[in-house]
């Protein structure tokens, strides 16, 4: 299966200056009111034909001299779980922000059903579970979950958010008499307690351990199930092919590559190797397959595509190898690998 | 051609009127719900008032007086001025600093919350812990220090000095839309203390150094605290009207410092 490549979009209006190729030039007021205006009515005429629920277009975003965002394309459509991944500092949560309204781009068209992010409707219909320093600890729970759910038109009732994300025998726990894991949930609880049609959770198992990342998982797949659109930004390429259709993964402010979970996955194929053996590296080195040898301690460590191969080679040479461990590469190995398919690609 | 986005003004949300004012009063409510359990903010916000006008206006000193008027009388609209800016500034600016350094603001402005009940929502919060400092110093004076004034002047004195949590209140967002949330109680400390011994609030004005009383002109405590000792016939006898302007000026200028905040904050990264 093909992995589309993202492109950066190229500006044919040469205006202001250019960062890093990204452009900062801004529009004229009325030029940019009558654009929006016939776009709105473009976009009523032709509602239903489009699915695309919220997207960025060319967006730049600079923050003075550092280059966050630099033309981005993303499409988010209906009904899909999308995961953006990436280190930290890729861009993904200035994503976030800009979808949300929080943010102006630099350049760029950022809509949210179909309409500017900061119009107040369009936050009825989405909820926002972003990375909080600092939650008011001398509330409880439910009055949190009372507070946010009164913003909204229709909002769950509170059994059922507090059900939904496992928070029942929480309820009247003040916030900061909370674990980290509980916590969360209460965030996750405010994305939710509206309704909303379009979730933004933004790294929403950062910190947490195996168990409460997998409750949380959980949580969200029942949302899920429920029809709900979700744009999910996370480093964990576990937690993106857990849990959503579509992977953009994003690098530096680029979206560098996109596709299901499996594509991405088999692009970083790569597999670590690690044994104590008494092979030299030379030797290592020149079995067919290996692509990288390191030394780590006592051990070494191959880099190779072709795992099993390698595996079966090293046995065979020698019968005495210990402490065999055979695991995926990092993703960082896999982002480098994909930015420098991608450099190679556009080099051309 | 890239545009760039633009807000298409204020499209108005369809609430009801119901809806929209169980939504500020849900506000209102929690926040000083918030405040009250804080145990940081009531202790340093109700005690200190209470333990000076204790220490210095019913143990020691009770019987004089200063330049005519009894010192527990003296020190009620004194120390109720400080409580009434401590109140006013810690509800709000050290509030704001944090919400807005540590990303709690942004998720509420992501939400449908009107931003307007944000800031109402403090306000009223500084309003009731004005009026919670202003009762208590009465209730002391009255119980043990001898405090006898007529129903028209407790009002008008109370009515004074609560209102005086609006510019301090406004002074607060201003200042907690330009600190962290590490520095703003430091810098909150360091701006309004000198600022109220400058005034008079806890050496007597009339005893305050020449120069001092010259810095006093310009201080907003010195306006509050003269119109609250004005009540009790204890201010320098100056026109009313002049410091109430001078106090609305205040005002002024800080919640336009504080729109400043506001709209810079549209753009601002955090962490």
């Amino acid at each position: 299966m093909a992995l589309a490549r993202a492109t950066v979009l190229g500006d044919d209006a040469n205006t202001g200056k250019r960062i890093n190729n990204c452009e900062l030039a801004p529009v004229p007021r009325e030029e940019l009111k009558m654009i929006a205006t016939l776009e709105q009515a473009h976009v009523a005429n032709s509602a239903g034909t489009d699915a695309i629920v919220a997207g960025l277009d060319g967006v730049n975003k600079n923050y003075g001299d550092v280059r966050a965002l630099c033309g981005v394309n993303f499409r988010v459509r209906a009904g899909e779980v999308v995961a953006l991944l990436g280190p930290n500092g890729a861009g993904k949560t200035t994503a976030v922000k800009l979808l949300l309204g929080l943010l102006q781009p630099n350049a760029g068209k950022v809509r949210v059903f179909g309409g500017d992010p900061t119009n107040p409707e369009n936050r009825m219909r989405t909820g926002a579970m972003l990375q909080v320093g600092r939650v008011p600890e001398t509330l409880r729970v439910r009055e949190h979950i009372d507070l946010f759910s009164s913003y909204y038109e229709k909002p769950l009732s509170l059994t059922e958010v507090l059900a939904a994300a496992g928070l029942e025998k929480l309820s009247d726990r003040k916030f900061g008499e909370l674990s980290g894991g509980q916590r969360q949930r209460v965030l996750f609880a405010l994305a939710i307690c509206g309704n909303p049609d379009l979730l933004f959770l933004d790294e929403p198992t950062v910190g947490l351990d195996v168990e409460a990342r997998r409750m949380l998982w959980d949580q969200i797949r029942r949302l899920v199930g429920k029809g709900k659109t979700v744009l999910l930004t996370t480093h964990y390429l576990q937690e993106a092919d857990a849990l959503a259709d579509r992977v953009a993964v994003i690098n530096k402010g680029e979206i560098i590559a996109e596709g299901t979970p499996a594509a991405i996955k088999a692009h970083t194929a790569g597999k670590k190797i690690r044994c104590i053996t008494k092979l030299t590296i030379d030797v290592l080195r020149g079995i067919p397959g290996v692509t990288e040898v390191k030394e780590d301690r006592e051990a070494v460590e191959l880099h190779t595509g072709e795992a099993e191969r390698v595996v079966r080679e090293l046995l065979a040479r020698d019968p005495n190898l210990a402490g065999l461990e055979v695991t995926t590469a990092g993703l960082e190995e896999a982002f480098l690998a994909l930015t420098q398919e991608k450099n190679g690609n556009d080099g051309n | 051609m890239s545009t760039a986005t633009i807000a298409l003004g204020n499209t108005r949300i369809q609430r009801s009127p119901a809806q929209t004012t169980q939504i500020y009063l849900k506000e209102a409510k929690y926040e000083f719900l918030k405040y009250l359990r804080l145990r940081m903010y009531t202790i340093s916000v109700l005690t200190f008032p209470i333990m000076f006008y204790i220490l210095f206006g019913l143990v020691l000193n009770s019987k004089e007086s200063i330049a005519g008027t009894r010192v527990p009388v003296y020190l009620i609209p004194s120390y109720g001025t400080f409580g009434v800016i401590a109140a006013s500034l810690f509800a709000t600016a050290a509030g704001l600093a944090s919400d807005r350094g540590l990303g709690w603001l942004q998720v509420k402005r992501a939400s449908p919350m009107p931003p307007f009940a944000y800031f109402t929502a403090k306000i009223f919060t500084s309003f009731v812990f004005s009026t919670i400092v202003v009762l208590a110093l009465f209730a002391l004076g009255i119980a043990f220090g001898g405090v006898r004034m007529n129903v028209g002047q407790f009002a008008r004195l109370f009515g004074t000095l609560v209102a005086g949590s609006l510019p301090f209140s406004a002074m607060g967002l201003a200042l907690g839309y330009f600190t962290g949330p590490n520095s703003a109680p430091p810098t909150i400390n360091l701006i309004y203390l000198p600022m109220s011994f400058c005034s008079g609030l806890w050496v007597p004005f009339m005893f305050l150094p020449a120069i001092v009383k010259k810095i006093a002109l310009v201080l907003p405590p010195y306006h509050l605290s003269q119109l609250a000792l004005g009540v009790v016939g204890a201010g320098t006898h100056e026109s009313a009207i002049g410091h109430w302007e001078a106090l609305a000026a205040f005002t002024m200028i800080c919640l336009g410092i504080a729109r400043i905040g506001f709209q810079r904050d549209q753009e601002k990264m955090y962490g």
